[in-house]
Protein backbone atom coordinates (compact mmCIF):
# COMPACT_ATOMS: atom_id res chain seq x y z
CA UNK A 1 0.00 0.00 0.00
CA UNK A 2 3.08 1.98 -0.05
CA UNK A 3 3.18 3.73 -3.77
CA UNK A 4 0.00 4.53 -4.85
CA UNK A 5 0.75 5.67 -8.54
CA UNK A 6 -2.09 6.84 -10.88
CA UNK A 7 -0.34 6.43 -14.22
CA UNK A 8 -2.74 7.18 -17.05
CA UNK A 9 -0.69 6.85 -20.80
CA UNK A 10 -1.60 8.09 -24.20
CA UNK A 11 -5.37 7.72 -23.06
CA UNK A 12 -7.97 7.61 -25.48
CA UNK A 13 -11.79 7.87 -25.93
CA UNK A 14 -14.54 8.54 -27.82
CA UNK A 15 -18.08 7.94 -27.02
CA UNK A 16 -20.51 6.44 -28.86
CA UNK A 17 -21.90 9.50 -30.34
CA UNK A 18 -18.58 10.06 -31.92
CA UNK A 19 -17.83 12.44 -29.39
CA UNK A 20 -13.92 12.61 -29.41
CA UNK A 21 -13.64 13.45 -25.37
CA UNK A 22 -9.94 12.24 -24.75
CA UNK A 23 -7.40 12.49 -27.25
CA UNK A 24 -4.01 10.87 -25.77
CA UNK A 25 -3.95 12.20 -21.87
CA UNK A 26 -0.47 11.47 -20.34
CA UNK A 27 -0.58 11.71 -16.50
CA UNK A 28 1.57 10.20 -13.58
CA UNK A 29 0.18 11.17 -10.14
CA UNK A 30 2.22 10.13 -6.75
CA UNK A 31 1.53 8.79 -3.35
CA UNK A 32 -0.20 11.71 -1.68
CA UNK A 33 -0.23 13.87 -3.90
CA UNK A 34 -3.26 16.32 -4.47
CA UNK A 35 -3.80 17.18 -8.15
CA UNK A 36 -6.54 19.10 -9.22
CA UNK A 37 -8.01 18.82 -12.81
CA UNK A 38 -9.14 22.08 -14.43
CA UNK A 39 -10.79 22.57 -18.09
CA UNK A 40 -13.55 24.05 -19.91
CA UNK A 41 -16.95 22.23 -19.62
CA UNK A 42 -16.27 19.64 -22.24
CA UNK A 43 -13.17 19.38 -21.73
CA UNK A 44 -13.01 15.71 -21.12
CA UNK A 45 -12.70 16.13 -17.03
CA UNK A 46 -15.48 13.71 -16.02
CA UNK A 47 -14.36 11.16 -18.90
CA UNK A 48 -10.63 10.80 -17.81
CA UNK A 49 -11.84 10.71 -14.32
CA UNK A 50 -14.26 7.41 -15.70
CA UNK A 51 -11.46 5.87 -16.62
CA UNK A 52 -9.79 5.30 -13.13
CA UNK A 53 -11.67 2.82 -11.73
CA UNK A 54 -13.17 1.39 -15.22
CA UNK A 55 -16.31 2.97 -15.09
CA UNK A 56 -15.53 3.39 -18.57
CA UNK A 57 -12.55 1.45 -21.19
CA UNK A 58 -10.41 3.08 -22.55
CA UNK A 59 -10.32 3.05 -26.45
CA UNK A 60 -6.47 3.12 -26.45
CA UNK A 61 -3.70 3.82 -23.89
CA UNK A 62 -3.53 2.79 -20.29
CA UNK A 63 -4.35 3.50 -17.04
CA UNK A 64 -2.27 1.96 -14.12
CA UNK A 65 -3.93 2.05 -10.54
CA UNK A 66 -0.96 1.67 -7.82
CA UNK A 67 1.31 -0.66 -10.33
CA UNK A 68 -1.52 -2.72 -11.40
CA UNK A 69 -3.04 -1.98 -14.91
CA UNK A 70 -6.93 -1.92 -15.23
CA UNK A 71 -8.21 -4.57 -16.52
CA UNK A 72 -11.15 -6.79 -15.90
CA UNK A 73 -9.61 -8.95 -13.82
CA UNK A 74 -7.88 -6.15 -11.00
CA UNK A 75 -10.77 -4.30 -10.99
CA UNK A 76 -12.56 -5.05 -7.81
CA UNK A 77 -8.91 -4.42 -6.83
CA UNK A 78 -8.59 -1.35 -8.34
CA UNK A 79 -12.07 -0.02 -7.42
CA UNK A 80 -11.18 -0.89 -3.60
CA UNK A 81 -8.54 1.47 -3.35
CA UNK A 82 -9.98 4.26 -5.77
CA UNK A 83 -12.94 5.85 -4.29
CA UNK A 84 -14.71 7.95 -6.40
CA UNK A 85 -17.34 11.03 -5.03
CA UNK A 86 -20.07 11.59 -7.94
CA UNK A 87 -21.10 15.17 -8.82
CA UNK A 88 -24.48 14.76 -8.05
CA UNK A 89 -24.97 12.80 -4.39
CA UNK A 90 -27.89 11.78 -5.39
CA UNK A 91 -26.57 9.45 -7.98
CA UNK A 92 -24.47 7.93 -4.90
CA UNK A 93 -27.00 7.79 -2.12
CA UNK A 94 -28.96 5.28 -3.39
CA UNK A 95 -29.68 3.50 -0.35
CA UNK A 96 -33.10 4.45 1.57
CA UNK A 97 -30.91 5.18 4.90
CA UNK A 98 -27.25 7.18 5.35
CA UNK A 99 -26.46 4.77 7.38
CA UNK A 100 -26.96 1.72 5.01
CA UNK A 101 -25.72 4.09 2.20
CA UNK A 102 -22.48 4.12 4.03
CA UNK A 103 -22.51 0.44 4.59
CA UNK A 104 -23.20 -0.62 1.06
CA UNK A 105 -19.07 -0.63 -0.17
CA UNK A 106 -17.95 -2.42 3.34
CA UNK A 107 -21.14 -4.57 2.99
CA UNK A 108 -20.12 -5.85 -0.62
CA UNK A 109 -16.36 -5.84 0.69
CA UNK A 110 -17.39 -8.96 2.59
CA UNK A 111 -16.49 -7.51 5.71
CA UNK A 112 -18.12 -8.93 9.13
CA UNK A 113 -20.92 -6.60 10.57
CA UNK A 114 -19.11 -5.31 13.53
CA UNK A 115 -16.14 -4.09 11.48
CA UNK A 116 -19.18 -2.38 9.19
CA UNK A 117 -20.57 -0.88 11.82
CA UNK A 118 -17.54 0.71 13.17
CA UNK A 119 -16.54 1.95 9.86
CA UNK A 120 -19.75 3.44 8.96
CA UNK A 121 -19.80 5.01 12.64
CA UNK A 122 -16.07 6.05 11.93
CA UNK A 123 -16.50 7.07 8.17
CA UNK A 124 -19.73 9.24 9.51
CA UNK A 125 -17.71 11.06 12.00
CA UNK A 126 -15.32 12.04 9.92
CA UNK A 127 -17.19 14.00 7.79
CA UNK A 128 -19.25 15.64 10.79
CA UNK A 129 -22.66 13.47 10.09
CA UNK A 130 -23.02 10.83 13.18
CA UNK A 131 -26.20 12.68 13.94
CA UNK A 132 -27.46 12.19 10.03
CA UNK A 133 -26.95 8.39 10.17
CA UNK A 134 -30.71 7.05 10.20
CA UNK A 135 -32.19 9.80 7.67
CA UNK A 136 -32.95 8.65 4.09
CA UNK A 137 -30.54 10.71 2.07
CA UNK A 138 -33.27 12.20 0.08
CA UNK A 139 -34.12 14.48 2.98
CA UNK A 140 -31.01 15.98 3.78
CA UNK A 141 -29.82 19.47 2.50
CA UNK A 142 -27.08 19.94 -0.44
CA UNK A 143 -23.97 20.17 1.94
CA UNK A 144 -24.71 17.31 4.21
CA UNK A 145 -25.84 15.03 1.12
CA UNK A 146 -22.18 15.71 0.04
CA UNK A 147 -20.79 15.06 3.17
CA UNK A 148 -22.40 11.57 3.01
CA UNK A 149 -21.21 10.94 -0.55
CA UNK A 150 -18.02 11.41 1.01
CA UNK A 151 -18.74 9.44 3.83
CA UNK A 152 -19.63 6.39 1.76
CA UNK A 153 -16.69 6.59 0.26
CA UNK A 154 -14.67 6.40 2.94
CA UNK A 155 -15.98 3.52 4.42
CA UNK A 156 -13.88 1.60 1.97
CA UNK A 157 -10.99 3.16 3.13
CA UNK A 158 -9.30 4.08 -0.43
CA UNK A 159 -6.02 5.23 -0.64
CA UNK A 160 -7.18 7.44 -3.65
CA UNK A 161 -10.14 9.81 -3.68
CA UNK A 162 -11.17 11.16 -6.92
CA UNK A 163 -13.79 13.72 -7.33
CA UNK A 164 -15.87 15.41 -9.62
CA UNK A 165 -16.95 19.17 -8.53
CA UNK A 166 -17.20 18.57 -5.26
CA UNK A 167 -17.81 21.77 -4.21
CA UNK A 168 -20.66 22.16 -6.99
CA UNK A 169 -23.96 23.64 -5.42
CA UNK A 170 -22.75 24.35 -1.69
CA UNK A 171 -23.44 27.79 0.00
CA UNK A 172 -19.94 29.59 0.62
CA UNK A 173 -20.12 27.90 4.59
CA UNK A 174 -20.67 24.63 2.97
CA UNK A 175 -17.71 24.93 0.44
CA UNK A 176 -15.25 25.82 3.14
CA UNK A 177 -15.93 23.05 5.63
CA UNK A 178 -15.80 20.98 2.66
CA UNK A 179 -12.03 22.16 1.91
CA UNK A 180 -11.18 22.57 5.01
CA UNK A 181 -12.67 18.56 5.23
CA UNK A 182 -10.82 17.93 2.39
CA UNK A 183 -7.42 19.12 3.21
CA UNK A 184 -7.61 17.23 6.13
CA UNK A 185 -7.11 14.25 4.66
CA UNK A 186 -4.31 12.53 3.60
CA UNK A 187 -5.37 10.52 0.48
CA UNK A 188 -3.84 10.63 -2.78
CA UNK A 189 -6.45 13.50 -3.97
CA UNK A 190 -7.89 14.07 -7.85
CA UNK A 191 -10.14 16.71 -7.98
CA UNK A 192 -11.81 17.96 -10.86
CA UNK A 193 -13.49 21.46 -10.79
CA UNK A 194 -13.95 24.56 -12.06
CA UNK A 195 -14.09 26.09 -8.87
CA UNK A 196 -10.04 27.29 -8.83
CA UNK A 197 -9.83 29.08 -6.04
CA UNK A 198 -10.69 25.37 -4.10
CA UNK A 199 -7.77 24.28 -6.47
CA UNK A 200 -5.78 27.13 -4.93
CA UNK A 201 -6.30 26.06 -1.70
CA UNK A 202 -6.51 21.92 -1.65
CA UNK A 203 -4.09 21.02 -4.51
CA UNK A 204 -0.40 22.11 -4.92
CA UNK A 205 -0.60 20.83 -8.39
CA UNK A 206 -2.64 21.79 -11.17
CA UNK A 207 -3.41 19.89 -14.71
CA UNK A 208 -5.07 21.30 -17.72
CA UNK A 209 -7.09 19.93 -19.85
CA UNK A 210 -8.32 21.41 -23.20
CA UNK A 211 -9.97 19.37 -26.23
CA UNK A 212 -8.75 16.04 -24.82
CA UNK A 213 -5.86 16.72 -24.00
CA UNK A 214 -3.49 18.08 -21.34
CA UNK A 215 -2.78 21.74 -21.67
CA UNK A 216 -0.64 22.28 -18.80
CA UNK A 217 0.68 20.37 -15.86
CA UNK A 218 2.83 21.74 -13.36
CA UNK A 219 2.47 24.03 -9.63
CA UNK A 220 -0.72 25.26 -9.25
CA UNK A 221 0.32 28.71 -8.13
CA UNK A 222 2.39 29.05 -11.58
CA UNK A 223 -1.11 27.77 -13.97
CA UNK A 224 -3.78 30.03 -12.18
CA UNK A 225 -1.48 33.18 -13.28
CA UNK A 226 -0.88 32.12 -16.66
CA UNK A 227 -3.57 34.17 -18.15
CA UNK A 228 -2.68 33.44 -21.12
CA UNK A 229 -3.22 29.75 -20.80
CA UNK A 230 -6.22 30.56 -18.75
CA UNK A 231 -7.52 32.20 -21.37
CA UNK A 232 -7.30 29.82 -24.13
CA UNK A 233 -8.91 27.12 -21.84
CA UNK A 234 -11.96 29.03 -21.13
CA UNK A 235 -10.60 30.15 -17.10
CA UNK A 236 -9.83 32.79 -15.28
CA UNK A 237 -8.00 33.27 -12.43
CA UNK A 238 -8.96 32.35 -9.46
CA UNK A 239 -10.59 35.38 -7.81
CA UNK A 240 -8.36 35.69 -4.88
CA UNK A 241 -5.31 36.60 -7.81
CA UNK A 242 -7.78 38.89 -9.28
CA UNK A 243 -7.68 42.71 -8.71
CA UNK A 244 -9.69 43.76 -5.33
CA UNK A 245 -12.55 46.32 -6.63
CA UNK A 246 -12.28 48.45 -3.11
CA UNK A 247 -8.26 48.38 -3.25
CA UNK A 248 -7.94 48.26 -7.30
CA UNK A 249 -4.75 48.18 -8.44
CA UNK A 250 -2.91 48.16 -4.68
CA UNK A 251 -3.36 44.09 -5.08
CA UNK A 252 -1.22 44.04 -8.00
CA UNK A 253 1.32 46.07 -6.84
CA UNK A 254 1.13 44.11 -3.19
CA UNK A 255 2.05 40.87 -5.03
CA UNK A 256 4.52 41.99 -8.05
CA UNK B 1 -47.98 19.10 -10.95
CA UNK B 2 -47.77 21.25 -7.68
CA UNK B 3 -50.69 18.93 -6.22
CA UNK B 4 -48.16 15.83 -7.09
CA UNK B 5 -45.34 17.86 -5.08
CA UNK B 6 -47.51 18.70 -2.40
CA UNK B 7 -48.87 14.71 -1.85
CA UNK B 8 -45.13 13.48 -2.47
CA UNK B 9 -44.75 16.01 0.87
CA UNK B 10 -47.47 13.78 2.26
CA UNK B 11 -45.86 10.83 1.04
CA UNK B 12 -42.52 11.51 2.93
CA UNK B 13 -44.75 12.23 6.09
CA UNK B 14 -45.00 8.91 6.33
CA UNK B 15 -41.54 8.31 6.94
CA UNK B 16 -41.65 11.38 9.70
CA UNK B 17 -43.91 8.94 11.92
CA UNK B 18 -42.51 5.62 10.81
CA UNK B 19 -39.72 6.95 13.18
CA UNK B 20 -41.40 7.50 16.22
CA UNK B 21 -41.37 5.67 19.34
CA UNK B 22 -44.32 3.42 20.58
CA UNK B 23 -44.60 0.11 21.48
CA UNK B 24 -46.32 -0.43 17.80
CA UNK B 25 -43.14 0.46 16.67
CA UNK B 26 -40.57 -1.25 19.07
CA UNK B 27 -42.42 -4.17 17.25
CA UNK B 28 -40.08 -6.56 15.01
CA UNK B 29 -41.67 -5.30 11.45
CA UNK B 30 -41.96 -9.15 10.41
CA UNK B 31 -44.72 -9.79 13.21
CA UNK B 32 -46.25 -6.52 12.09
CA UNK B 33 -46.23 -8.04 8.32
CA UNK B 34 -48.31 -11.20 9.40
CA UNK B 35 -50.78 -9.64 12.21
CA UNK B 36 -52.10 -7.48 9.12
CA UNK B 37 -52.14 -10.37 6.66
CA UNK B 38 -53.38 -12.68 8.92
CA UNK B 39 -56.12 -9.33 9.47
CA UNK B 40 -56.97 -9.11 6.07
CA UNK B 41 -57.75 -12.38 4.72
CA UNK B 42 -60.11 -12.84 8.29
CA UNK B 43 -61.87 -9.58 6.83
CA UNK B 44 -62.18 -10.57 2.98
CA UNK B 45 -62.72 -13.91 3.87
CA UNK B 46 -66.45 -12.88 5.16
CA UNK B 47 -69.67 -14.03 3.01
CA UNK B 48 -70.42 -10.68 0.93
CA UNK B 49 -73.16 -9.30 2.92
CA UNK B 50 -72.20 -9.62 6.35
CA UNK B 51 -71.59 -6.45 7.76
CA UNK B 52 -72.22 -6.65 11.42
CA UNK B 53 -69.68 -9.32 12.40
CA UNK B 54 -66.60 -7.06 10.48
CA UNK B 55 -67.72 -4.51 12.94
CA UNK B 56 -65.37 -6.46 15.83
CA UNK B 57 -62.75 -5.94 13.15
CA UNK B 58 -62.48 -2.10 13.57
CA UNK B 59 -60.83 -3.30 16.97
CA UNK B 60 -57.19 -3.55 15.32
CA UNK B 61 -57.05 -0.52 13.30
CA UNK B 62 -58.02 1.24 16.32
CA UNK B 63 -55.34 -0.05 18.40
CA UNK B 64 -52.50 0.58 16.24
CA UNK B 65 -53.54 4.05 15.57
CA UNK B 66 -53.94 4.85 19.43
CA UNK B 67 -50.85 3.02 20.39
CA UNK B 68 -48.98 4.07 17.43
CA UNK B 69 -49.79 7.65 17.99
CA UNK B 70 -50.69 8.02 14.77
CA UNK B 71 -52.61 11.00 13.56
CA UNK B 72 -56.47 10.05 12.64
CA UNK B 73 -57.54 12.91 10.22
CA UNK B 74 -54.19 12.39 8.29
CA UNK B 75 -54.99 8.27 7.63
CA UNK B 76 -58.53 9.07 7.24
CA UNK B 77 -57.34 11.34 3.96
CA UNK B 78 -55.05 8.84 2.93
CA UNK B 79 -57.49 6.31 3.12
CA UNK B 80 -60.34 8.51 1.41
CA UNK B 81 -57.85 9.18 -2.00
CA UNK B 82 -58.17 5.61 -2.20
CA UNK B 83 -62.11 5.16 -1.72
CA UNK B 84 -62.79 5.70 -5.18
CA UNK B 85 -61.83 1.98 -5.87
CA UNK B 86 -63.84 0.84 -3.75
CA UNK B 87 -67.16 3.18 -4.53
CA UNK B 88 -66.95 1.94 -7.88
CA UNK B 89 -66.33 -1.59 -7.31
CA UNK B 90 -69.38 -1.48 -5.46
CA UNK B 91 -71.95 0.94 -6.40
CA UNK B 92 -73.55 -0.99 -8.76
CA UNK B 93 -74.73 -3.79 -6.45
CA UNK B 94 -77.97 -1.72 -4.97
CA UNK B 95 -78.78 -1.33 -8.18
CA UNK B 96 -79.18 -5.53 -9.55
CA UNK B 97 -79.31 -6.83 -6.11
CA UNK B 98 -82.73 -5.91 -4.75
CA UNK B 99 -83.64 -9.34 -2.82
CA UNK B 100 -85.05 -7.51 0.74
CA UNK B 101 -82.83 -9.31 3.23
CA UNK B 102 -82.89 -6.86 5.93
CA UNK B 103 -85.68 -4.95 8.04
CA UNK B 104 -85.18 -2.10 10.08
CA UNK B 105 -88.57 -1.29 11.61
CA UNK B 106 -90.39 0.30 8.99
CA UNK B 107 -86.77 0.30 6.38
CA UNK B 108 -86.35 -2.82 4.22
CA UNK B 109 -82.34 -2.95 3.62
CA UNK B 110 -82.02 -4.77 0.05
CA UNK B 111 -79.13 -7.30 -0.54
CA UNK B 112 -77.62 -4.83 -2.60
CA UNK B 113 -77.11 -2.14 -0.24
CA UNK B 114 -75.93 -4.68 2.50
CA UNK B 115 -73.31 -5.69 0.38
CA UNK B 116 -72.09 -2.97 -0.98
CA UNK B 117 -71.80 -2.09 2.86
CA UNK B 118 -69.79 -5.00 3.12
CA UNK B 119 -67.31 -4.11 0.13
CA UNK B 120 -66.71 -0.25 1.83
CA UNK B 121 -66.23 -1.43 5.29
CA UNK B 122 -63.97 -4.33 4.04
CA UNK B 123 -62.36 -1.57 2.45
CA UNK B 124 -61.83 0.87 4.91
CA UNK B 125 -60.54 -1.84 7.57
CA UNK B 126 -58.14 -3.29 5.25
CA UNK B 127 -56.54 -0.04 3.68
CA UNK B 128 -56.43 1.32 7.39
CA UNK B 129 -54.15 -1.43 8.77
CA UNK B 130 -52.08 -1.36 5.59
CA UNK B 131 -51.57 2.53 6.27
CA UNK B 132 -50.79 1.93 10.09
CA UNK B 133 -48.54 -0.54 9.09
CA UNK B 134 -46.37 1.68 6.84
CA UNK B 135 -46.83 4.38 9.31
CA UNK B 136 -45.59 2.42 12.12
CA UNK B 137 -43.06 0.38 9.99
CA UNK B 138 -41.28 2.53 7.90
CA UNK B 139 -40.90 1.65 4.22
CA UNK B 140 -37.59 0.33 4.38
CA UNK B 141 -37.82 -1.91 7.50
CA UNK B 142 -41.29 -2.81 5.82
CA UNK B 143 -39.30 -4.26 2.79
CA UNK B 144 -36.54 -6.28 5.03
CA UNK B 145 -39.12 -7.76 6.25
CA UNK B 146 -40.85 -8.98 3.68
CA UNK B 147 -37.46 -10.18 2.05
CA UNK B 148 -37.28 -11.57 5.37
CA UNK B 149 -39.85 -13.58 5.05
CA UNK B 150 -39.46 -15.13 1.77
CA UNK B 151 -40.64 -12.62 -0.90
CA UNK B 152 -37.73 -12.43 -3.25
CA UNK B 153 -35.06 -10.35 -2.86
CA UNK B 154 -35.32 -8.98 -6.91
CA UNK B 155 -38.92 -7.56 -6.15
CA UNK B 156 -37.79 -6.16 -2.39
CA UNK B 157 -34.99 -3.98 -4.48
CA UNK B 158 -37.18 -3.06 -6.96
CA UNK B 159 -39.87 -1.62 -3.85
CA UNK B 160 -36.86 -0.06 -1.83
CA UNK B 161 -35.04 1.61 -5.05
CA UNK B 162 -39.06 2.77 -6.41
CA UNK B 163 -39.35 4.45 -2.86
CA UNK B 164 -35.75 5.85 -3.21
CA UNK B 165 -36.16 7.57 -6.28
CA UNK B 166 -39.77 8.50 -6.69
CA UNK B 167 -38.70 11.83 -4.93
CA UNK B 168 -35.81 12.37 -6.75
CA UNK B 169 -38.43 11.48 -10.36
CA UNK B 170 -40.74 13.88 -9.14
CA UNK B 171 -38.92 16.69 -8.35
CA UNK B 172 -37.26 16.29 -11.92
CA UNK B 173 -40.62 16.04 -13.31
CA UNK B 174 -41.57 19.03 -11.43
CA UNK B 175 -38.76 21.43 -12.65
CA UNK B 176 -39.71 20.84 -16.17
CA UNK B 177 -43.46 21.74 -15.89
CA UNK B 178 -42.35 24.53 -14.09
CA UNK B 179 -39.69 25.51 -16.59
CA UNK B 180 -42.63 24.95 -19.25
CA UNK B 181 -45.32 26.83 -17.65
CA UNK B 182 -42.94 30.26 -16.96
CA UNK B 183 -42.77 30.35 -20.61
CA UNK B 184 -46.24 29.33 -21.63
CA UNK B 185 -47.78 32.98 -19.90
CA UNK B 186 -50.94 31.19 -18.73
CA UNK B 187 -51.25 29.57 -22.00
CA UNK B 188 -51.53 25.95 -22.42
CA UNK B 189 -48.36 26.13 -24.18
CA UNK B 190 -48.27 23.69 -27.17
CA UNK B 191 -50.76 21.33 -25.56
CA UNK B 192 -50.47 17.57 -24.99
CA UNK B 193 -47.62 17.27 -27.65
CA UNK B 194 -45.61 18.94 -25.46
CA UNK B 195 -46.26 17.24 -22.97
CA UNK B 196 -45.51 13.90 -24.70
CA UNK B 197 -41.85 15.32 -25.74
CA UNK B 198 -41.52 16.11 -22.27
CA UNK B 199 -42.62 12.33 -20.94
CA UNK B 200 -39.76 11.42 -23.20
CA UNK B 201 -37.35 13.54 -22.28
CA UNK B 202 -38.30 12.55 -18.04
CA UNK B 203 -37.60 8.77 -19.43
CA UNK B 204 -34.49 9.38 -20.78
CA UNK B 205 -33.07 11.71 -18.15
CA UNK B 206 -34.65 8.51 -15.99
CA UNK B 207 -32.56 6.06 -17.95
CA UNK B 208 -29.47 8.63 -17.78
CA UNK B 209 -29.36 8.42 -13.88
CA UNK B 210 -29.94 4.97 -13.70
CA UNK B 211 -26.60 4.13 -15.60
CA UNK B 212 -24.98 6.92 -13.32
CA UNK B 213 -26.01 5.30 -10.11
CA UNK B 214 -25.25 1.64 -11.44
CA UNK B 215 -22.44 3.33 -12.58
CA UNK B 216 -21.94 4.37 -8.55
CA UNK B 217 -22.91 1.12 -7.38
CA UNK B 218 -19.96 -1.09 -9.66
CA UNK B 219 -17.76 1.55 -7.60
CA UNK B 220 -18.45 0.33 -4.66
CA UNK B 221 -18.31 -3.50 -5.19
CA UNK B 222 -21.54 -4.14 -6.33
CA UNK B 223 -21.79 -7.67 -7.21
CA UNK B 224 -25.70 -7.91 -7.79
CA UNK B 225 -26.89 -8.88 -4.47
CA UNK B 226 -27.89 -6.10 -2.05
CA UNK B 227 -26.70 -7.19 1.60
CA UNK B 228 -28.01 -5.19 4.30
CA UNK B 229 -27.56 -4.92 8.06
CA UNK B 230 -29.37 -7.41 9.85
CA UNK B 231 -31.00 -6.56 13.32
CA UNK B 232 -34.02 -6.67 15.08
CA UNK B 233 -35.04 -10.62 16.50
CA UNK B 234 -38.23 -11.52 17.52
CA UNK B 235 -39.20 -11.56 21.13
CA UNK B 236 -41.22 -12.48 24.00
CA UNK B 237 -43.57 -9.11 23.23
CA UNK B 238 -43.95 -10.15 19.48
CA UNK B 239 -44.84 -13.55 19.50
CA UNK B 240 -47.44 -12.64 22.22
CA UNK B 241 -48.89 -9.18 20.04
CA UNK B 242 -48.74 -12.13 16.26
CA UNK B 243 -50.84 -15.05 18.80
CA UNK B 244 -52.95 -12.63 20.87
CA UNK B 245 -54.29 -10.95 17.44
CA UNK B 246 -54.27 -14.05 15.59
CA UNK B 247 -56.49 -15.58 17.93
CA UNK B 248 -58.66 -12.69 18.30
CA UNK B 249 -59.06 -12.45 14.54
CA UNK B 250 -60.03 -16.02 14.42
CA UNK B 251 -62.40 -15.38 17.59
CA UNK B 252 -63.92 -12.56 15.71
CA UNK B 253 -63.93 -14.58 12.47
CA UNK B 254 -66.10 -17.85 13.66
CA UNK B 255 -68.27 -15.86 16.24
CA UNK B 256 -70.60 -13.49 14.96
CA UNK B 257 -70.37 -11.24 18.17
CA UNK B 258 -72.53 -8.57 17.59
CA UNK B 259 -75.09 -10.82 17.06
CA UNK B 260 -74.43 -12.74 20.03
CA UNK B 261 -74.20 -9.17 22.08
CA UNK B 262 -77.42 -8.30 20.25
CA UNK B 263 -79.81 -11.28 20.97
CA UNK B 264 -78.31 -11.15 24.51
CA UNK B 265 -79.62 -7.77 25.01
CA UNK B 266 -83.24 -8.46 23.08
CA UNK B 267 -83.12 -11.80 25.46
CA UNK B 268 -83.45 -9.26 28.49
CA UNK B 269 -86.03 -7.06 27.46
CA UNK B 270 -89.26 -9.67 27.30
Amino acid sequence: MSHHIVEIQDLRYTYPDGTQALRGVSLTILHGESVALVGANGAGKSTLLKHLNGCLVPEAGSVRIGGFPLTPKTLAQVRRSVGMVFQDPDDQLFMPLVREDVAFGPLNLGLPPEEVEQRVRQALETVGAGHLADRPPYRLSAGEKRSVAIASVLSMEPSILVMDEPSSHLDPRARRQLIELLGSFRHTKIIATHDLDLALDLCPRTAVLQQGQIAADGATLDILQDDQLLGACHLERPLRLQGCPICRGQGESASA
Amino acid sequence: MAGIEASLFDLSRFDTLSRLDTPIHRLEPRVKVLTTMAFVVAVVSFDKYQVGALLPFLLYPVVLISLGDLPLGYLASKVLAAAPFAFFVGVFNPVFDREILVRLGPVAVTGGWLSFASILLRFVLTVTAALALVATTGMYDLCRALERLGLPRAFTVQLLFLYRYLFVLVEEASRMHRARSLRSFGHRGTGLRVYGQMLGQLLLRTLDRAQRVHAAMLCRGFTGELHLIRSASIGPKDVLFLCGWIGAFALMRIYDLPAWVGRAATGLVP
